[in-house]
């Protein structure tokens, strides 16, 4: 499983650039940033370096900053990439809070799943599917 | 136009003789029947027979809107159940809400004094009179509405909402009197507006009995021009009866206390003394003619003065002055009463969010906008935006049971809401403003 750190922001101007700042000065280096948007508020995840400590930093600056446990599917960069893998969690019975996709080179993309039942890599893993490892993305902490 | 010539213009001693035998009347009539002023008069050490003269009405105790809640449900009711035509009652849930009841003579009063002020804005029998006040609990509505009917007028129970029909209606029936609140006056205007009508040409609008909230003197010249109507202030109270306690007449100057019904008194808030006349103070009720649910020197929270000197009217009722404020903490919101202690209430009730709030009270379109700012706690999974938008809408349900207004959720981030060791400022009332 990886780290995800996800922040609870108002919709106010300057909110999200002084989270990305509150980071650089505590010398964090950030992979993806995804925010998910409402009229009032957003809730932003990120990937990041040494997440535990961004969460830390982040709630002492004033943020509302947590770790949540998400699963990181690798998806081949071709055609219908995601289209096999949807299709696969659409036959499993399992309950997929949210996803979403972020490119990391010409090989491959990773789609992020949130899912209740943490057993749910494993069944992925005797698909086929390949898991991202920790270390494939950020540094740990 | 008077509707009760001999009431509304009897000379002040003749009047102040008919209020001291109704007063006697009144302070045994309570004594005998509600436990409650039984046990208020034996600990002032005051009896019924101690009234001798008008003056004495300030031996006797004070009744607080706490005194009403306490009672819950009917426990101030001087009338057996059988009795009782009619109930009304205040916003809130069990324990915070104050029940009002009425007898079928209660109700005739009421309506009287209604109509009163249907004449004193020159309209009655044959008038069409539109009642856009929500009908229900609140006393607005089915005041109006029986103030109409009595009056001769034609009453169209239209309650608030569905402003196109409202405007439509207007216009085809032909309307004479408008009856609301002054923010609802408005929205009907722009809308009339809106829809292509030159509503003080068009329309056949003579005047709009406007109440339940204040009226600033821009709002009611607003309402003037647009409408091409006369306003009259209209002030009442569910717990001292209803809309219709005191009125402006075609002068607009103050508003006239339906005296034969009611004792008027304006008293320091601190030092519960009458102020010298002119002065401002709390507005203190003493209902004397109420069957089911009577009053003995309610405090209205409410702050006006005694307008010295006797109208060109004729009425010799007392006038007091718009509403200036309050010496609570009360809001109106769109013409429902609300205290911020009914927000606390709703928001305990969820553990998911933590005890601050903010409430900010805006306009838009006229019309109150409310929006309650609330933290979550620490281990709430705000990372799923559904369980974020269950909460907000589970609170926003629970205070539209609660407070009977619709009202805004926002779940603002930790630590905005202002911590204070005292008094925190939990509303923010930015109406008027923008």
């Amino acid at each position: 499983m990886l780290s995800q750190l996800t922040v609870f922001m108002q919709n106010k101007e300057g909110r999200l650039a002084s989270l990305c700042q509150a980071l650089a000065d505590a010398d964090i280096n950030m992979h993806s940033l995804y925010v998910a948007d409402t009229s009032d508020y957003g809730v932003v995840r990120i990937f990041c370096d040494f997440p535990q400590k961004a969460r830390k930093v982040l709630n002492q600056e004033g943020f509302r900053a947590s770790i949540i446990p998400v699963i990181g599917v690798k998806v081949p960069n071709v055609k219908g990439g995601l289209a096999n893998l949807l299709s696969f969690l659409d036959k499993a019975e399992v309950n997929i809070e949210y996803g979403y996709c972020f490119a990391v080179n010409n090989e491959y993309a990773i789609d992020v799943l949130k899912v209740d039942d943490p057993d749910f890599e494993v069944q992925l893993v005797n698909a086929g599917y390949e898991i991202v490892e920790k270390e494939e993305i950020y540094q740990r902490d | 136009m008077y509707y009760q010539e001999d009431l509304e213009t009897m000379s002040r001693p003749e009047l102040e003789k008919l209020q001291l035998q109704r007063l006697q009347d009144l302070a045994q009539y309570v004594y005998d029947r509600i436990p409650f002023y039984k046990e208020a008069f034996d600990k002032a050490g005051v009896t019924p027979a101690d009234i001798t003269s008008l003056s004495d009405l300030t031996k006797l105790p004070f009744t607080v809107k706490q005194d009403l809640r306490d009672a819950y449900p009917f426990d101030m009711f001087a009338v057996p159940r059988e009795e009782v035509s009619r109930i009304h009652c205040s916003s809130g849930t069990t324990g915070t809400a104050s029940v009002v009841g009425y007898t079928k003579h209660d109700l005739d009063e009421w309506s009287d004094c209604f109509a009163r002020w249907i004449h004193a804005a020159d309209c009655g029998k044959g008038s069409v009179l539109q009642v856009a006040y929500g009908y229900g609990l609140f006393t607005g509505g089915l005041g109006a509405h029986a103030g109409g009917e009595i009056a001769g007028c034609a009453v169209l129970p239209m309650s608030t909402g569905n402003t196109k029909r409202q405007v439509r209606l207007m216009n085809d029936f032909r309307t004479d009197i408008l009856a609301c609140t002054p923010s609802y006056a408005l929205v009907i205007a722009d809308e009339a507006i809106k829809e292509g009508y030159r509503p003080a040409v068009d329309f056949n609008l003579k005047a709009a009995i406007l109440g339940a909230e204040p009226c600033s003197e821009g709002m009611r010249a607003e309402i003037e021009e647009k409408l091409g109507c006369k306003v009259f202030d209209i002030y009442g109270l569910s717990e001292v009866m209803g809309p219709g306690v005191a009125c402006e007449c075609e002068y607009h100057d103050g508003l006239h206390i339906c005296e034969d019904k009611f004792i008027a008194e304006i008293v320091d808030p601190v030092t519960l003394e009458p102020v010298p006349d002119g002065e401002y103070g709390e507005l203190v009720f003493t209902t004397l003619t109420k069957e089911c649910s009577p009053l003995i020197r309610y405090r209205t929270r409410d702050i006006t003065r005694f307008i010295p000197g006797d109208c060109a009217c004729g009425r010799t009722g007392r006038r007091i002055d718009r509403i200036r404020g309050r010496s609570d903490d009360m809001l109106i919101i769109r013409g429902v009463n609300v205290f911020p202690i009914q927000f606390a209430q709703v928001i305990s009730e969820f553990p998911e969010v933590t005890s601050y709030y903010q409430i900010v009270l805006t306009t838009k379109n006229h019309l109150d906008q409310v929006e309650l700012q609330v933290e979550t706690v620490s281990d709430f999974p705000f990372d799923e935006i559904r369980k974020l938008e269950s909460l907000t809408s589970r609170i926003k349900h629970a205070l539209k049971n609660n407070l009977q207004i619709a009202v805004d959720v926002k779940i603002v981030e930790p630590m905005t809401i202002e911590r204070s060791e005292g008094k925190a400022r939990r509303i923010i009332d930015l109406r008027g403003e923008n």
